[in-house]
């Protein structure tokens, strides 16, 4: 029990996003309302985002920027006194993605919306079956 | 100049997407015309570095300069040399065909239609040939946007499904970010062959277990591989017919290779074989996915419906050649892959005239189709004997290294999947020329066979040479067999297989 | 000797499907039906040309592409498929004869797609003659199957469709479920698919395995029709009765058969057969399948049917004669896909012709149709005696290597099987002729109108039927074509 509570305080940034993620599949499945599902999508995202962000983290660590001084040219650099850059990069790209992800699926519910004027899943898909 | 070829690749295509984009505004007749020659630039390409890593010679392109573990580089090996052959002449030959149909469905959309189509070609070439995984999940997600845009294109369903396909391939884009981010944690390192470099002293890792389960699921889930397939028939069915005979053919293949990809190169056979030992287990998924694909295919009574659940049982042969872990099966895989993807553009071509004459392709329509559309069911017969398995169309030879890569591994199971289905193929597509060829009965029988049949009209040129194209394509396809594996895949069978 | 590289095998092949665009875009039936002839002709002088060389031993191969490891789409001309070969390229003329008489008596409809699926057909025919491995062997074998599924089903009403099914079922069902694992199979144990006249499989198989291989294709190459995968002949009759006569009584039955004797001889070998005792059991089924099709034509009233429940008796016959393992059972069973091929087609072309000139297909209503059609009943005569095996019918020439045969392999039982049998084949066709002539005018139901059918369907049948007669006399193309395949075989002689 010790050694649970112990994984779930020192990873904790990990129970976070498998929270977020659970919460976000959760809406994707069981909401019926198409703009709800596409919240939980964007939420389901987000998670990953998060855990990306999160592992870039290193305690005491400062911004990866060298200061360019004549003194410290000859030093050798402390990877370990700088937060790790990469996976912030790439998560601009992730968001990117998503957003654009987001764009599209909006773009596509107001095309649903036009052809069966409401946003309920089931009942569009009981005007799917009466047609 | 030859150095350039796997940049070029994509750059082609990517710029001439923002020229058909604004030329949508200033000249729309220039639409075609230009994503002709984008997707016909890069096809020379990739033909191009095929004949390169036929010869020998390496192709790699570093972007920036940076080499490997810190730049994305591009590389092209005889596996994907092959692939992005196959996605740029299928990308290619569906365009021309697709012309005439985007005039008669949405002619006010052309321009963003040509903008898509082209950019979702950049995508899948891109996935194929990068070395990068995370710059993998960017052009997948470059090629999986376009194509959700492109399906919602389609009339009735089409918008709801394309949102249904949204939901599922976000969540399988995601779980291929995440085991991205697990690598990532365990190694440092997005590139692939870094990645393999770094991973063997960490295979006992729980870390990179689920790092592979995840990347698996998310990949499965994109492909299609049953019981994840769920987005796809409706995604297919309804998405407009040039868009269902470019995704329904490219997207699942592609995916497959992406998982032989990242197997071979990232995780290695080793691992994935030997260290984890899933075979035996992915191969029954796959037994089940052939299996049910099929039966699912024989309760449908709408022809292009059909093909979308023999696309799900496709997806398991691929599947499970490569998982039965020898040579055969790895060389009947990555053939099939080739082959299926040219027979499932044969059948959504024809089934593409059909539409296009009758306005969908329900049985009720086929009725008299033999008389009035020869051309298009012609076709339509060698690309089903090709899904059948007859040769001397390619579909036999891929099925044959198949079976004897079930033989070898002492997989009778999937043996038995494999035959089992080929049958029922027999059983969906002779349904279909029963229909078109006895139907109406009475209209061709007795003495004088007046042309009292239904009325109709055979699909226009512009369709039915593409369409052609491809059904001999897929003889010589066969018949050069011999050819492409001993020059192409023989060297992309990984060691431990030989 | 060693064998010659040459395009004619290829050639062979090709005349018939390069002649199906000309036919699609002939407008005339005449100039399409002039083609049909042309190509028919063309491919036998092509076969014929090949023979002086077949005659002096040597093989003639043509190599296409090298498909898979170990395997090619080759050609190779050897006696036994020279022999085959000549069979269907000669019957292909008499029967493109018929076929115009035929079709314009009736005035059928889809003539065009007719002829071209026709030739379609003896394309793949001959192939199967030609296949110099079991993969060849496979392509056109599946080509036969999806070409003649137009023709069986060429009416397209209700009973069409039924049997087409049923056809589908039985042919394609037992190449993909069987044919096609068994060769995987037997490539999987040897990494070859190349006919050779002791066989290909290795003899240290399992004999269980070797056993269920050698069962596979007996039953998967359903063209045969060895019982249980008989049944759907008698529903192919539904086809017009020119396809019923040269499909049904000459290539895709005999194209079974030819492919039962290929896997018998060159892949399994005769040796290896004997080992395992395997020859012996694949007679019994054969002989089985005799006596039971036998029985069961007695019971038969519609012509067609009739003959079709005959053919697949006869056709045993023929694996009987390579399953006694024996040279002169071999010889037997070579001679009888000549032999039974003239006489059959005669009787079918006879049926054909009675149907076009009285619309009659049941034997009760055909009572003293000999008075009203004297030729085409002679025909029949001729050809029924050839069947059943009486001198002078070239029947009686296979008839009697297969009795030797039997004596030769020490199986009494199945010389048994042979003789009854013969019995009744007499008793089924004789009484149709006897009725045919010899019965009151009183009796007879036919209108005093019928008279002979059109010249184009007697002219084939009366031409088959000589031939039938000749060949007891001058047997000498097959019986040295056969004996030569016998000797490759097994080093012996025939004789």
């Amino acid at each position: 029990m010790e050694e649970v509570l112990r994984l779930v305080v020192e990873r904790y940034n990990y129970w976070i996003y498998i929270t977020l993620m659970m919460i976000g599949l959760y809406a994707l499945i069981a909401k019926n309302n198409l703009v709800k599902k596409i919240v939980g999508m964007n939420i389901f995202q987000t998670a990953v985002i998060l855990f990306y962000v999160s592992i870039g983290v290193k305690k005491g660590a400062t911004i990866p920027i060298i200061e360019h001084n004549y003194d410290m040219a000859h030093q050798a650099i402390r990877a370990a006194d700088y937060v790790n850059p990469l996976p912030h990069v790439l998560m601009l790209t992730a968001i990117v993605v998503s957003v654009a992800t987001l764009g599209v699926a909006l773009a596509i519910t107001i095309m649903v919306y036009h052809r069966y004027l409401t946003l309920e899943e089931d009942e569009i898909l009981k005007q799917i079956r009466e047609s | 100049m030859s150095q350039y070829y796997p940049a070029l690749l994509i750059a082609i295509p990517l710029l001439a997407a923002l020229f058909i984009s604004a030329s949508g505004w200033l000249r729309p007749a220039l639409c075609f015309p230009l994503a002709l020659t984008a997707l016909g630039g890069s096809l020379l390409v990739s033909l191009g570095l095929l004949s390169n890593v036929i010869r020998g010679i390496p192709d790699v392109y570093l972007f920036g300069g940076w080499p490997p573990p810190w730049g994305i580089y591009y590389r092209v090996d005889h596996l994907s040399a092959l692939v992005l052959a196959v996605v740029s002449i299928v990308g290619f030959v569906n365009l021309i065909a697709a012309r005439p149909a985007v005039e008669k469905e949405f002619p006010e959309k052309a321009a963003p239609f040509y903008t898509l189509y082209v950019l979702f070609v950049t995508g899948l070439l891109g996935m194929v040939i990068t070395g990068d995984a995370f710059n993998l999940y960017v052009l997948l997600e470059i090629a999986a946007i376009t194509g959700y845009a492109l399906i919602a294109l389609g009339k009735g369903r089409a918008p709801l499904s394309s949102l249904h396909y949204i939901f599922m391939g976000t969540i399988g884009a995601c779980f291929y970010l995440l085991g991205v981010g697990y690598l990532y944690i365990i190694t440092g390192s997005l590139n692939m062959e870094d990645i393999a470099r770094l991973l063997p002293p960490l295979y006992e890792s729980k870390v990179v277990t689920v790092a592979f389960v995840i990347l698996m699921v998310g990949i499965w889930l994109k492909m299609g591989f049953f019981p994840l397939h769920a987005w796809l028939p409706n995604a297919y069915t309804h998405a407009p017919s040039p868009v269902s005979s470019l995704v329904a053919p490219l997207m699942t293949k592609v995916m497959v290779y992406v998982m032989i990809r990242m197997v071979l190169t990232v995780f290695t056979v080793d691992y994935a074989f030997l260290v984890l030992k899933l075979n035996d287990a992915v191969v029954w998924l796959a037994v089940i996915a052939i299996v049910a694909g099929s039966l699912l295919a024989l309760a449908e009574k709408d022809v292009k419906r059909m093909l979308t659940f023999i696309v799900v049982a496709e997806v398991g042969y691929m599947v499970g050649g490569f998982w039965l872990g020898n040579r055969a099966g790895f060389i009947g895989a990555v053939l099939h892959l080739v082959n299926d993807a040219l027979m499932t553009l044969c059948l959504f071509l024809a089934v593409g005239n059909i539409v296009y004459a009758k306005g969908n392709s329900q049985w009720d329509s086929l009725p008299g189709l033999f008389r009035t559309m020869p051309w298009t069911m012609g076709a339509l017969v060698v690309g089903a004997l090709s899904i059948i398995g007859v040769p001397p169309t390619c579909g036999f030879f891929s099925k044959w290294y198949l079976l004897l890569g079930a033989i070898q591994g002492g997989h009778y199971g999937f043996l038995a999947a494999l035959l089992f289905s080929s049958l029922v193929s027999v059983v969906l597509f002779f349904r279909i020329f029963e229909i078109s060829y006895f139907e109406p009965f009475g209209a061709s029988h007795g003495p004088d066979h007046g042309e009292d049949g239904p009325a109709g009209r055979e699909a226009p040129l512009g369709m039915l040479v593409p369409l052609w194209m491809t059904a001999l394509g897929l003889v010589l396809l066969g018949l050069y067999t011999g050819e492409i594996v001993d020059r192409v895949i023989r060297h992309a069978v990984p060691g431990m297989m030989l | 000797m060693e064998p010659l590289t040459s395009l004619k095998p290829l050639l062979a092949v090709l005349v018939s499907l390069g002649v199906v665009p000309i036919l699609i875009s002939s407008r005339s039936p005449n100039v399409r039906e002039a083609w049909t002839f042309g190509a028919a002709g063309l491919k036998f002088l092509i076969v014929l040309s090949m023979l002086p060389a077949v005659l002096e031993g040597r093989e003639l191969v043509c190599t296409l592409a090298q498909v898979l490891p170990g395997v090619a789409f080759r050609l190779r001309v050897d006696a036994l498929g020279m022999l085959f070969a000549l069979v269907a390229s000669s019957l292909w003329i008499t029967t493109s004869a018929y076929s115009i008489g035929y079709m314009r008596g009736l005035k059928e409809h889809g003539q065009t797609r007719y002829f071209c699926f026709f030739a379609l057909a003896l394309s793949a025919t001959i192939g199967v003659a030609f296949s110099a491995n079991l993969f060849t062997l496979y392509l056109f074998y599946e080509m036969l199957s999806f070409a003649t599924y137009p023709l069986v089903t060429h009416h397209q009403d209700a009973k069409a469709r039924h049997s087409g099914r049923k056809y589908l079922l039985y042919i394609v069902g037992g190449s993909i479920g069987l044919v096609l694992p068994a060769m995987v199979l037997a490539y999987h144990l040897s990494g070859t698919l190349e006919f050779s006249g002791q066989g290909f499989l290795p003899h240290s198989g399992s004999p269980i395995l070797l056993g269920v291989l050698l069962f596979m294709f007996l039953f998967g190459f359903a063209k045969a029709a060895i019982m249980p995968v008989h049944a759907w002949l008698p529903a192919a009759m539904v086809a017009p009765t020119p396809v019923s006569a040269l499909l049904h009584a000459v290539a895709v039955v005999k194209v079974g058969v030819f492919c039962i004797l290929r896997v018998l001889t060159e892949v399994f070998g005769l040796d290896l057969l004997a080992s395992l005792h395997l020859g012996t059991a694949v007679a019994y089924v054969a002989a089985f399948t005799i006596i039971a099709a036998s029985l069961i034509a007695l019971t038969q009233d519609e012509l067609k049917r009739l003959l079709a429940f005959s053919t697949i008796g006869q056709l045993s016959y023929i694996v009987l004669g390579a399953a006694l393992l024996s040279p002169k059972g071999l010889m037997g069973g070579m001679i009888h896909i000549a032999m039974h091929a003239f006489g059959k087609i005669t009787l079918f072309f006879c049926a054909g012709a009675i149907f076009v000139a009285t619309g009659k297909k049941n034997l009760s209503e055909m009572a003293g149709i000999g008075k009203r059609m004297p030729v085409t009943m002679a025909a029949f005569f001729i050809g029924a005696l050839s069947i059943i095996g009486i001198p002078p019918g070239g029947g009686f020439l296979s008839k009697w290597y297969l009795v030797l045969g039997a004596l030769e392999a020490d199986q009494f039982p199945l010389l048994v099987v042979i003789l009854v049998s013969s019995l009744l084949n007499a008793a089924y066709f004789m009484p149709i002729v006897y009725r045919a002539f010899f019965v009151g005018s009183r009796e007879t139901t036919l209108p005093d109108t019928v008279s002979e059918a059109p010249i184009f369907c007697v002219a084939p049948l009366v031409v088959t039927a000589l031939i039938s007669l000749v060949l007891f006399f001058y047997p000498q193309p097959f019986l040295d074509l056969a004996e030569l395949a016998v000797q490759t075989l097994i080093g012996g002689t025939g004789k």
